[in-house]
């Protein structure tokens, strides 16, 4: 699904330049949930942006669902996006004036879906996020958790082929933050691809396979060994 | 073209975002608002003065005669000017080519009776050319003709007014009306846009008034148009040319400013005219600073709303907007509040004028009004300036990287 050849990225910075991602290689295969850990300065929200299409790479191939990225246009990355990806952020980056229905319905609008069908898929991924009752609600009425719930509806809304979480639960408490974790493995057990970005631990314990980054480099990449959950 | 899920995204942000909306709403409906009323008031000074010199033909010219001031070639001063016919037919044919019309004139204060009613007025002998020269419009009948002067026929046309004070709600026409004694034949009604005095005038043929009122062939004063292909400093010219022969046939002085005295309306034609010229830029330089003022506002509203809008344009671009969709939100939203707060403005300034029209008259301005044209003109301009103010930071907020558009706090 995901696949990264020796991938790098430098930002200017004045005169010189940071080198923040030295020459990566990843694969991520459909329907795998991993995580990639790494303190911050780590390259990993830069990792997380060139695989979610919000930035471009220096050097280096990346292939998205078989697809080499390579000078892509603004509206070509923003169909690419609409189309693969999901995208579930920190600030759950919701639009504060718009109800959990429509924030959820939006990325359905630039899919060019009629309103009526927007409304139907938007509520039931509010539906499967445990959020029907919710749908009317403004982002300033719901708590941190039901926010994330309905980024991650929205992320899903699309049906995307990768859904990206960058630290998903940085802004949630531990319980909340468990729960948002059980959401996302309902997803990925249903086939989803899924990505999270986090640099805590325990988060990371719940995906099947971490990948850890350090100074711009994957310092390992190993199968998670799964406790038996249920 | 119109898609309608575009535009309930465009009408669900206007709604939801209610000061953003109102702030530049609030900024073209002012200065919209600003223009019309300062445009109107403008044109209402403008209508006064237009008026305070209607009324008489702009080309036309007067001519008195007076008592002397000067001895002059052994005649002493006080000796009094007398024009007669021959005075007419010197001056036609002298100025030929400068004189568009001409009439002798002789005026006489008359008590006017009709049955129980009576009032003073100003007869005038006149020939068939003074109507173009005061303007004159007839309302019924007709005025003088030529055979009414040969005929020395006593016929007269009344003014609206007389007519109104005479017969009240009755036509004139056809009645007698008795003149100090004699009586005349009202064949005509005219109206003038001199107003009530200009239509307490009664007309008579020059002829008869001549023969009734002069021992001989005297003449009271002449009135002319000049040819109004002349421009205003010929027109100045001919009437000094005039008088200085005028001067010359009665052996008057030519420094003698009394007994002859010539009335030009073109010197106050062209004294008006460049007061008008003033009136006008100074208008046009209100109107475009209230122009300027409102682009600039709504510039500043325009990218003050955008840098606002940046993280939303960072989600939606996340979620798969295209930096063409971005722009075409944010410009289509920016006309719509534009042109309709721009026409809202317009119609409250149109509608204020037209209030506040009548009270305003005691200050001199008339019929404060605004064509059309300009204020939709002003109002395009307007949003023209809204959308290019807003295309700018619209097309650079759709073109920054959405992860810096998500990172803006």
């Amino acid at each position: 699904m995901i696949r990264i050849e020796k991938l790098h990225k430098s930002y200017p910075i004045g005169k010189d330049s940071l080198h923040v991602l030295k020459g990566l290689d990843l694969h991520i295969k459909e329907g795998e949930f991993v995580s990639i850990m790494g303190s911050s300065g780590s390259g990993k929200s830069t990792l997380l942006n060139i695989i979610g299409l919000l930035d471009e790479h220096d050097e280096g191939k990346y292939f998205l669902n078989g697809q080499l990225i390579e000078h892509l246009d603004e509206k070509k990355a923003a169909i690419l996006r609409n189309k693969f990806l999901g995208f579930v952020f920190q600030s759950f980056n919701l639009i504060n004036y718009k109800n959990a229905l429509e924030n959820v319905a939006l990325p359905l609008y630039y899919k060019g879906i009629g309103r009526k069908d927007r409304q139907k898929i938007a509520l039931q991924y509010l539906e499967k996020v445990g959020l029907k009752d919710r749908a009317d609600h403004l982002p300033s009425e719901l708590s941190g958790g039901e926010k994330q719930r309905v980024a991650i509806a929205r992320a899903l809304a699309t049906n995307p082929k990768v859904v990206l979480a960058d630290e998903p639960t940085g802004a949630l408490d531990s319980t909340t933050s468990h729960s948002v974790m059980e959401l996302l493995k309902e997803i990925n057990r249903e086939g989803m691809t899924v990505l999270v970005i986090t640099h805590e631990e325990d988060i990371a314990e719940e995906t099947d396979r971490i990948v850890r980054l350090k100074d711009g480099v994957i310092t390992s990449d190993e199968k998670v060994n799964k406790k038996a959950t249920i | 073209m119109f898609d309608l899920d575009r535009w309930q995204e465009i009408f669900q942000t206007i709604s939801k975002n209610k000061l953003r909306t109102v702030l530049s709403g609030f900024t073209i409906a002012f200065a919209i608002l600003l223009f019309t009323l300062l445009f109107g008031v403008g044109n209402g000074l403008k209508h006064t003065f237009e008026k305070q010199f209607a009324g008489d033909a702009q080309n036309s010219i007067y001519i008195r005669s007076g008592r002397t001031t000067k001895p002059y070639k052994g005649l002493q001063s006080g000796r009094k000017i007398q024009f007669r016919n021959d005075d007419a037919k010197f001056m036609n044919e002298k100025f030929e080519s400068d004189i568009q019309f001409f009439s002798p004139n002789i005026e006489r204060n008359v008590q006017a009776i009709y049955k129980g009613e009576q009032n003073r007025y100003t007869l005038r002998g006149v020939y068939p050319d003074y109507q173009p020269l005061e303007e004159a419009a007839i309302q019924e009948g007709r005025f003088i003709s030529f055979i009414d002067l040969k005929e020395r026929a006593k016929v007269i046309a009344i003014g609206r007014m007389v007519e109104k004070d005479l017969f009240g709600n009755r036509s004139a026409m056809g009645k007698n009306l008795n003149l100090d004694g004699i009586s005349y034949k009202v064949i005509g009604v005219f109206s003038d846009p001199g107003g009530d005095n200009d239509e307490r005038f009664i007309y008579t043929p020059f002829t008869t008034a001549q023969g009734i009122y002069k021992p001989n062939d005297e003449v009271d004063r002449f009135g002319l148009t000049f040819n109004p292909k002349l421009s205003v400093d010929k027109a100045l010219a001919f009437s000094n040319l005039l008088t200085k022969m005028l001067k010359e046939k009665h052996n008057i002085d030519p420094r003698d400013q009394r007994a002859i005295r010539v009335q030009n309306y073109a010197e106050g034609t062209k004294n008006v005219q460049q007061f008008m010229t003033v009136l006008n830029i100074i208008i046009l330089f209100i109107g475009i600073g209230t122009l300027v003022a409102g682009i600039i506002g709504i510039s500043n509203i325009m990218v003050y709303i955008v840098k606002e809008r940046t993280k939303e344009i960072g989600i939606r671009k996340a979620l798969g907007a295209t930096p063409k969709s971005i722009v075409g939100m944010i410009m289509l939203e920016s006309i719509f509040v534009t042109a309709i707060s721009g026409y809202s403005g317009l119609l409250i300034g149109v509608f204020s004028l037209r209030a506040l029209g009548k009270s305003l008259e005691k200050y001199f301005i008339l019929n404060p009004s605004v064509e059309t044209y300009v204020v939709v003109g002003a109002t395009i301009i307007l949003v023209i300036a809204g959308t290019i103010a807003g295309y700018i930071p619209a097309k650079r907020a759709a073109r920054i990287k959405p992860i810096i558009a998500l990172n803006d706090q």
